[in-house]
């Protein structure tokens, strides 16, 4: 009899469809997928090492770096446990002013993963409705920060800076003449807040722009629907976390069951799905990003009428303003103090976890009570996600594989740190 | 001044033209029309991808290619420059004949088909009798073009590529083949031009009404004969890279994308023909507004508009779903369709509705 060999192919990590640098050993029986081996590690930078080596607050800028679509989430869950070892609180403004961000954040990446599974899947347009949205919450970012993507904002204590009063305008140029700029500019006439505040009246029709291209389409409901179901008890026992386990029927979200920051004093709902399947993950990102909408109105309206304190005032942690130090020698030296030496938490360990765009973002640390950090170790939600991967695409086609990875929403910064 | 001119064109052609045998001399003349059919076939194979990408573009948000030239209108040709210049790459282990003929297997019968397309009433290079079976069969003889390139370049993807378009277009060829069964039934011919002639007197006398079914599945089978999106799964971008045609590089992948637009323009024009009454004016009157040949021009852009609209719009199928739709829907519509035909024409007096 002959021998039945199966096709091994190499699947990535040079490949349109693995958001990356996923390798996967696919076995295959035809274009069935009897096995896929997910090879990762190509995008190791030693993030947890690194930071052992360096005072805690300058590997806030590597957190960004981890999953590096949902910047400031990351960076929220490091400075909450390093305020969990300290034991202090931030002021609310600045509470309210992270969450505003945190779900800015959840709307940047539920773009980038609406465009990109849109894609994956094989509808274009999608992608670039998506990246016209984020294009306006990435100048927020700038706003705050001066960065687009890696944004240093989160400090221990709180925000780095106020928002600010003005938004930066477009210029004129060769491509856009006056009439463009003035129209461009149009809605950064007020400050960040109304910037956003404007951004949130339009955003929920641009979701049902998406959803009119997707969610009733014949050919989209055919490539998710049914497509990599994970039954809910088996979601909680592969550690999945987020819209992954949200789409299996579990209710289970930080910010409801665990509220940090100011999320207790807001309104929101947190949508679950009830197959399991790609399309359920679908309509609870889509509803995810209505519902994170809502609350950056609800914080937008308080942030306006609560003017106040955005960062500890003890400059043992956070720096003193210029002009003080321009005259006041001990706040010359807090500032060289902070800027060199860092600052020494005391000795023990603690672990906080976010709701991060993709699952549960956890950071742990140990402090040996130096100005550096004993050990971090980053939970990272795609790496639980990534290792059901076998499990989900097993017995699907080739085509459906790319659907599930995309479903998955996996960004190799966070999975290989 | 004229007649000077005249002299010199006569005796050019009494000391060049007349010696030459009458089998060569007509040899000449038809490729002198072949050329007058190519040459704007090719150049408007090369600004369908710039249509594409500017309609894609509009459609899209943003404004699409506008750097070469007088905003963009110079990019087909850097695109052709491009692809001439750049190194034609043999991977090691390919068949390197049935590696370099693909190219050349798939081209070929998209630009062969062409020769019996009618252009007018009288402009046409072949009026053969059989066309409508000629373009049946060099429109399958495409596939081979495709199996070959994808099994030759001895790579994983390209086998994967070639093994579903294989599947594709010859499931998808037999639903055609049904559609244009309608289609003779109802002229009575399987002359392409005497289909045109049976379609004359406005609108309302072209066959995509009384063939509705037929037209759509025969525009559809179309665009997934031509590998377009949504039933690019042989090129499926994010799941097999390119497909067949993965390996290939330089001028030989361009030929590859030139026979897919000039697939892509050969079914619309025949949807045109078929369906939408060739050359002629949806209203007839007594004066001309465009000649025939701009008639069917703009038909053929307005069909071609619908195969970039749907890449803009439609998620990919997936293959076995392709498979699905082909078989179990198209198939048997035409089928029912092509009874339904039968019936009405030789058992009914409603016969007429068809004709």
């Amino acid at each position: 009899m002959a021998e039945i060999r199966n096709y091994t192919m190499n699947f990535g990590p040079q490949h349109p469809a693995t958001h990356g640098v996923l390798r996967l050993v696919l076995e295959l029986d035809g274009e069935v997928i009897e096995r896929a081996d997910p090879h990762i590690g190509l995008l190791h930078r030693g993030t947890e090492k690194l930071a052992e080596s360096k005072p805690y607050n300058q590997s806030i800028g590597y957190m960004d770096r981890l999953d590096y679509v949902s910047m400031m989430a990351n960076e929220h869950g490091y400075v909450l446990a390093i305020e969990k070892l300290l034991g202090i609180e931030p002021p609310e403004r600045a509470q309210y002013i992270r969450v505003m961000f945190d779900e800015i954040t959840r709307i940047l990446n539920h773009l980038l993963w609406l465009g990109t599974h849109a894609l994956d899947v094989g509808a274009m347009t999608v992608f670039l409705y998506a990246f016209r949205e984020r294009e306006d919450l990435m100048d927020c970012y700038e706003a705050v920060s001066g960065a687009r993507l890696h944004a240093t904002y989160y400090r221990p204590g709180g925000v780095y800076r106020d928002l600010p009063d003005s938004m930066p305008q477009h210029e004129t140029s060769k491509w856009h003449s006056e009439k463009d700029v003035a129209r461009m500019n149009s809605n950064r006439q007020g400050s960040l807040l109304d910037f956003i505040w404007d951004f949130t009246e339009r955003f929920p029709s641009h979701v049902d722009e998406y959803e009119t291209l997707l969610t009733d389409n014949r050919i989209w409901k055919q490539r998710t629907v049914g497509i990599g179901v994970v039954e809910p008890d088996r979601a909680l026992q592969l550690g999945l976390t987020g819209p992954m386990l949200r789409g299996s029927g579990v209710e289970w979200d930080l910010r409801k069951k665990q509220p940090y920051e100011v999320y207790n004093k807001l309104d929101f709902d947190i949508p679950i799905g009830t197959h399991g399947d790609c399309y359920d993950r679908y309509l609870v990102r889509i509803e995810e990003m209505r519902q994170s909408n809502d609350i950056i109105r609800q914080c937008v309206q308080w942030l306006q009428k609560n003017p106040g304190l955005v960062i500890v005032e003890d400059h043992k942690l956070a720096p003193p303003k210029r002009e003080v130090m321009k005259r006041d020698m001990e706040a010359l030296i807090h500032h060289f103090k902070l800027f060199t030496e860092g600052y020494c938490i005391p000795k023990g360990e603690a672990y906080a976890a976010v709701e991060h765009p993709k699952g549960e973002f956890g950071v742990y640390i140990i402090s040996d009570g130096g100005n550096k950090p004993y050990r971090v170790k980053v939970r990272a939600p795609g790496f639980a996600h990534l290792s059901s991967l076998d499990e989900m695409v097993k017995g699907h086609m080739i085509a459906d594989l790319v659907a599930i990875i995309g479903t998955q929403d996996i960004v190799f910064g966070e999975i290989d740190r | 001044m004229s007649e000077l001119l005249n002299n010199a064109v006569s005796l050019v052609r009494e000391a060049l033209w007349d010696p030459l045998p009458g089998w060569f001399q007509l040899g000449l003349v038809d490729l002198g029309y072949i050329l007058a059919i190519l040459l704007p076939l090719l150049l408007a194979v090369a600004y369908l991808t710039f249509a594409e990408r500017k309609l894609i573009g509009y459609m899209q948000v943003r404004i699409g290619p506008n750097r070469v030239g007088p905003r963009g209108w110079l990019q087909p040709i850097a695109d052709a420059l491009k692809l001439l210049l750049k190194e034609i790459i043999i991977p090691t282990n390919a068949n390197k004949f049935l590696f370099v003929i693909a190219p050349m297997l798939s081209i070929a019968p998209s630009l062969a088909a062409w020769a019996v397309i009618p252009f007018t009433d009288t402009m046409v290079l072949a009026n053969i009798d059989a066309s409508l079976l000629y373009i049946l069969a060099l429109t399958s003889v495409g596939v081979y073009g495709v199996i070959i390139a994808g099994w030759a370049s001895n790579s994983k993807y390209a086998f994967l590529g070639a093994m579903r378009s294989a599947a594709q277009i010859v499931s998808y060829e037999i639903a055609m083949g049904f559609a244009l069964v309608g289609v003779l039934m109802a002229a009575g011919s399987l002359n392409l031009h005497q289909i045109v002639l049976a379609q004359q007197g406005g609108f309302h006398q072209w066959y995509f009404i009384p063939l509705f079914p037929l037209f759509l599945v025969y525009f559809l089978s179309g665009v997934a004969e031509t590998n377009r999106s949504p039933f690019d799964v042989a090129e499926g971008e994010s799941e097999i890279v390119a497909g067949f045609h993965v390996e290939y590089s330089g001028m030989a992948f361009a030929i590859f994308f030139l026979a897919e637009y000039a697939n892509m323009i050969l079914i619309a024009t025949l949807t045109v023909i078929m369906f939408l009454g060739g050359w002629y004016a949806p209203v007839e009157t007594s004066f001309t507004i465009f000649p025939p040949i701009i008639w069917l021009l703009v038909k053929v852009a307005f069909v071609l508009f619908f195969f970039l609209w749907f890449r803009a719009t439609f998620p990919r199928y997936r293959y076995d779903k392709i498979m699905r739709l082909g078989w179990k829907i198209f198939i048997p519509v035409t089928l029912i369709w092509i009874v339904v035909i039968g019936i009405a024409t030789f058992y009914t007096p409603l016969g007429h509705l068809f004709h």
